[in-house]
């Protein structure tokens, strides 16, 4: 059996809602649609406590496809993802700033 | 346009039922995601970077006013007032629900559309000439064939687990509109010049993604009598013989590369051979019926110049552009094609809001007998539009930002959703092709450049057909950035052909400048009436790779 590679440290957990499909990141209470409300996993045991937290989830029907994604902190605390692609995830469709997180997130 | 008989129409509201029914059940735990995921993408539904996507089948590429409005009320009513159209001439909502999905779907069986096998391992939407039983240079309209085809793979018992996709284009007409030569199975309807017969040319094993290759011809000539059983024969040497061990080895075309065309072909014929063709074709009264449904319109009888369309040309320069650039000849006397780019400078390639398909929905019924086309080029075509309304179809659909008089130019980009929205992407490609669009057209040179086909895709799978653009755009991920190789020289004509690549991939922001240099070797070197990829026939690789190079060599 293969063991899927885990990133680097830290790390937050990263799924889909099943109902709706939307974005959503393993928060302090439940699960939350914005990225800047994402526990974050400095530990492999705190790292370990969100996978089981997303296993449990997709068995509860509650969300698809978790997975661990590593950031950075940024000085206000909050997360941002290394890597593009997951940034992209945090945000929406770069051409489309009408859509997406970014579109909630520059309401609020 | 075909109408669904009580079989088309029962079995697409059963499958309605039946996805209402697997959703309900995921839902409640009863379906695993495991459980779950084949069905749902058996119904066209994707979960993509930031949601669920839902591909709609728009079966070769032909649809009416009323599904067209459909189409706009659902990316109002359930999506975000917009939709993308595809290089397989589908529809993809960004934003849909799954649990708004199976109202969707009964939305869409109410204008007989559906989203089956616009996903997994079956035979997909059959895509043809957008300018079927339009075009001057036909020789049969291909879309009775293709919903021949529609009608004989939907469902499939036997091919419906294939080794993987399975792609199926047809042409009737002369020059290849419709890239059968990328496909896994492409068919063109000819006339045999010795007995006046009208059959089909079968080409097998073309397709992109990461192994690219040209389709070859595994029958020059075969009876129209004979097309589903030979399909069939195809399908099952195919399925019986294709690779199921490795996904990235499993299309025909590496069976066909492998074993060779001619050997491919001998295995078909023995297939054939042992089928019991006259039950697997279809009777001659369904063909008919099918046939009734394309036949054409009735045309006004009308003077092949329009004194109207001169005068308006004359007059107006900007209309002058675009009829000279969006409009096609029509085999009716005093009528053309129409196409409305979905290319605005600055757009998103192949994106239309709801409004702008509603707008082309009335503009099809008050200009081109309710008839709307989708082409593998992201673009709409009204394809019957008399030459006296042009003027006043321009001004129209320029209040709805429409008019753009860019087809076959340099801002006429194919361009797949990339990694703005789709989870395989590596890259990001909309953003490309706007500055690209942008760069071109602050300069105004489109014209004087003329026909160029840049395609873009953002991941290997090349959903954006890169490898025949006359300039194809990949995006990749290179040490942790976006990074675009460029190739040159892909053509998806009858001339069919694979870019190559120009040299080491660039950033983003470095490519409008690499295609300007390159489009600068052309124009510096074109000789009169010589289009670009004449041009880079004629002139090799070797003078376009230097002038990359130098954009290369000056950010590296």
């Amino acid at each position: 059996m293969t063991v899927a590679r885990r990133p680097p440290l830290p790390v937050i957990l990263v799924a889909n809602d099943l109902l709706d499909g939307d974005v959503v990141f393993a928060a302090a209470q439940g699960w939350s649609r914005d990225h800047r409300d994402a526990l974050v996993a400095h530990s492999d045991a705190a790292a370990d406590a969100l996978e089981a937290a997303g296993r449990a989830a997709l068995l509860a029907q509650r969300v698809v496809d978790p997975y661990l994604v590593d950031v950075i902190e940024a000085p206000d605390g909050v997360p941002v993802p290394r890597h593009y692609r997951e940034r992209l995830r945090t945000l929406g469709p770069s051409n489309r700033l009408d859509l997406g997180k970014q579109a909630e997130t520059q309401r609020s | 346009m075909y109408r669904y008989d009580e079989f088309d129409e029962r079995f697409v509201r059963q499958r309605v039922a039946q996805f209402r029914t697997q959703v309900a059940r995921r839902l409640d735990g009863s379906l695993s995601e495991d459980e779950f995921k084949p069905l749902r993408l058996q119904n066209g539904v994707y979960l993509q970077l930031h949601a669920y996507m839902l591909r709609i089948a728009i079966p070769y590429g032909t649809l009416s006013s009323r599904q067209l409005r459909q189409l706009a009320f659902i990316g109002e009513r359930f999506d975000r007032g917009y939709g993308h159209f595809t290089t397989r001439q589908n529809l993809q909502f960004n934003w849909p629900t799954l649990r708004d999905v199976p109202e969707i779907l009964d939305l869409l069986a109410d204008v007989e559309m559906h989203c089956i096998q616009t996903s997994g391992n079956c035979i997909r939407n059959v895509t043809a000439d957008h300018f079927a039983g339009v075009a001057r240079d036909e020789v049969e309209d291909p879309r009775p064939t293709a919903e021949l085809i529609r009608q004989w793979s939907t469902n499939h018992p036997e091919f419906s687990f294939l080794p993987r996709k399975f792609k199926i284009a047809v042409t009737g007409a002369e020059h290849d509109r419709a890239a059968i030569k990328t496909h896994d199975i492409g068919l063109r309807l000819l006339r045999d010049p010795a007995s006046g017969e009208i059959g089909y040319e079968v080409m097998v094993g073309g397709g992109l993604g990461r192994t690219p290759m040209i389709g070859r011809v595994i029958r020059p000539f075969l009876p129209k009598r004979d097309l589903l059983a030979y399909l069939e024969a195809i399908m099952r040497v195919y399925n019986l013989e294709g690779r199921r061990d490795n996904k990235y080895k499993a299309r025909v075309k590496i069976l066909v590369h492998e074993i060779g065309a001619a050997e491919f072909s001998r295995r078909v014929d023995d297939e054939f051979a042992r089928l019991d063709g006259p039950s697997v074709a279809a009777d001659t009264a369904e063909l008919a019926r099918i046939a009734s449904y394309f036949a054409p319109p009735v045309y006004e009888d009308l003077p092949d110049d329009s004194l109207a369309l001169d005068r308006a040309r004359a007059a107006d320069p900007a209309f002058d552009r675009f009829a000279a650039v969006n409009t096609t000849p029509h085999r009716a006397p005093g009528y053309v094609g129409v196409t409305v780019s979905l290319k605005p400078v600055g757009g998103a390639p192949g994106d239309a809001t709801s409004d702008q398909m509603r707008a082309v929905a009335d503009l099809a019924d008050r200009y081109s007998f309710g008839e709307i086309r989708v082409s593998h080029h992201q673009n709409l075509i009204l394809p019957h539009v008399r030459k006296d309304d042009l003027h006043a179809l321009w001004q129209a659909l320029a209040a709805h930002d429409l008019a753009t008089a860019n087809v076959g130019l340099v801002t006429d980009i194919i361009c797949c959703p990339g990694m703005d929205y789709c989870s395989l992407a590596t890259a990001r490609s909309i953003p490309i092709a706007q500055s690209i669009a942008e760069r071109f057209a602050a300069s105004g040179r489109e014209a004087e450049i003329g026909e160029l086909n840049i395609k873009i895709s953002g991941c290997i799978n090349a959903c954006g057909h890169h490898h025949v653009g006359h300039i194809g755009i990949l995006g990749l991920e290179k040490s942790g950035a976006e990074s675009y190789q460029l190739t040159l020289g892909g053509d998806a004509t009858l001339n069919a052909a694979v870019g190559e690549r120009l040299g080491p991939g660039l950033a983003a922001e470095d490519v409008p400048e690499a295609i300007e240099r390159i489009v600068g070797v052309y124009l510096g070197e074109r000789q009169p009436g010589e289009s670009f990829i004449e041009a880079v026939r004629r002139l090799g690789l070797a003078p376009f790779k230097a002038a990359f190079q130098e954009v290369a060599d000056a950010v590296a």
